[in-house]
């Protein structure tokens, strides 16, 4: 199936949103969570079944003043 | 000294120093910056992850006890700074937040009107909001209408290291405004950030200036001492100029007076 992250479309196949972050190694403590335009905190990660042409922002803390 | 404590929201601050993550040539310079410089309070940018590299949690190098004060940076209007505001609120960053509306990319001038329409969405969402503006009087009273807990005017644009400005139109919002006002943007030097609290700018914010300096550590202690110079002679009400010389010692004669 066909999903958007960080505006980029992507090809996986069906996967929770845990296993998507998994799969891409990323450092699940840094990141920040929008699922069409709705946060998801990290407890529902592992139950939210990810949809065709869903759009995902993942997003972390950078420096900045 | 009695009057130390600096009022954000409902928060109390006793160090009106605020600095900022940006910059650092190495991140674990942060934590000893902020040990060395006494600040309370550290601003964080959020940013979509590159999701080729690896990159590291700014927010580890924080200590607990520091609150965070995320920015809205990027935001090209109000709708973008008020959702990046609710993102950072929904990841644990606490209900401080910087709005940081910019539309021009070549002097990286605050939009004020953006701004006041983004103060006036999240304050009324129980944000504590700081927003940073050009200083403009009335929109500093607008602001303050709209629940800003601060308002930040700039001394000058981000990260020239200009210092003080705009210092006529700073001392009009620090004489009128009844909310504190931090001055961000374009501190250079411990004598500018002395300067504005010397003025009665109630806090100041410095990034680029302790950041690229050879050693933040020091240069934090060195922003530190320099707030807390300028604060107490502010408190201690300073003496009038004069165009005429005025003697500190008795003008009597001495040795061959009358």
């Amino acid at each position: 199936m066909n999903i958007f992250v960080n505006g980029n479309k992507e090809c996986t196949e069906p996967c929770t949103l845990a296993q998507l972050i998994a799969w891409k190694k990323l450092d699940a403590g840094a990141l920040v969570i929008e699922l069409n335009q709705q946060i998801i905190k990290q407890e529902f990660w592992p139950t939210t079944e990810l949809q065709e042409e869903d759009r995902l922002e993942m997003l972390s803390f950078v420096g900045g003043g | 000294m009695n009057d130390d404590v600096l009022l954000l929201g409902e928060k109390e601050f006793n160090n009106r120093l605020l600095t900022g993550t940006g910059k650092f040539g190495n991140h674990g310079q942060i934590p000893k910056m902020l040990a060395a410089s006494g600040s309370q309070m550290i601003t964080v940018a959020l940013r979509r992850v590159d999701i080729t590299a690896q990159s590291e949690n700014i927010l580890e190098y924080i200590p607990k006890d520091v609150t965070l004060l995320p920015n809205t940076s990027g935001a090209r209007s109000a709708e973008q700074a008020v959702r990046i505001a609710r993102i950072a609120r929904e990841a644990g960053c606490g209900d401080f937040i910087k709005i940081e509306v910019i539309t021009d990319m070549k002097y990286l001038m605050p939009d004020n009107w953006e701004t006041l329409k983004a103060t006036e969405i999240l304050a009324k969402e129980g944000f504590q909001v700081l927003p940073y503006v050009l200083p403009d009087l009335p929109l500093a009273k607008r602001l303050e209408n709209a629940g800003a807990a601060a308002v930040m005017p700039l001394g000058a644009p981000i990260g020239t290291n200009r210092g003080l400005e705009t210092r006529p139109l700073l001392a009009m919002l620090i004489e009128n405004a009844s909310v504190p006002i931090i001055v961000d943007a374009g501190i250079g030097k411990p004598s500018q950030a002395a300067a504005a609290m010397e003025m009665g700018a109630d806090a100041v914010l410095v990034n680029t200036a302790i950041a690229t300096a050879r050693d933040p550590e020091v240069m934090g202690r060195a922003f530190d001492l320099a707030v807390k110079a300028g604060r107490a002679a502010f408190l201690a009400e300073m003496a009038e100029e004069s165009t005429l010389a005025r003697a500190s010692s008795p003008l009597t004669g001495f040795l061959d007076g009358e």
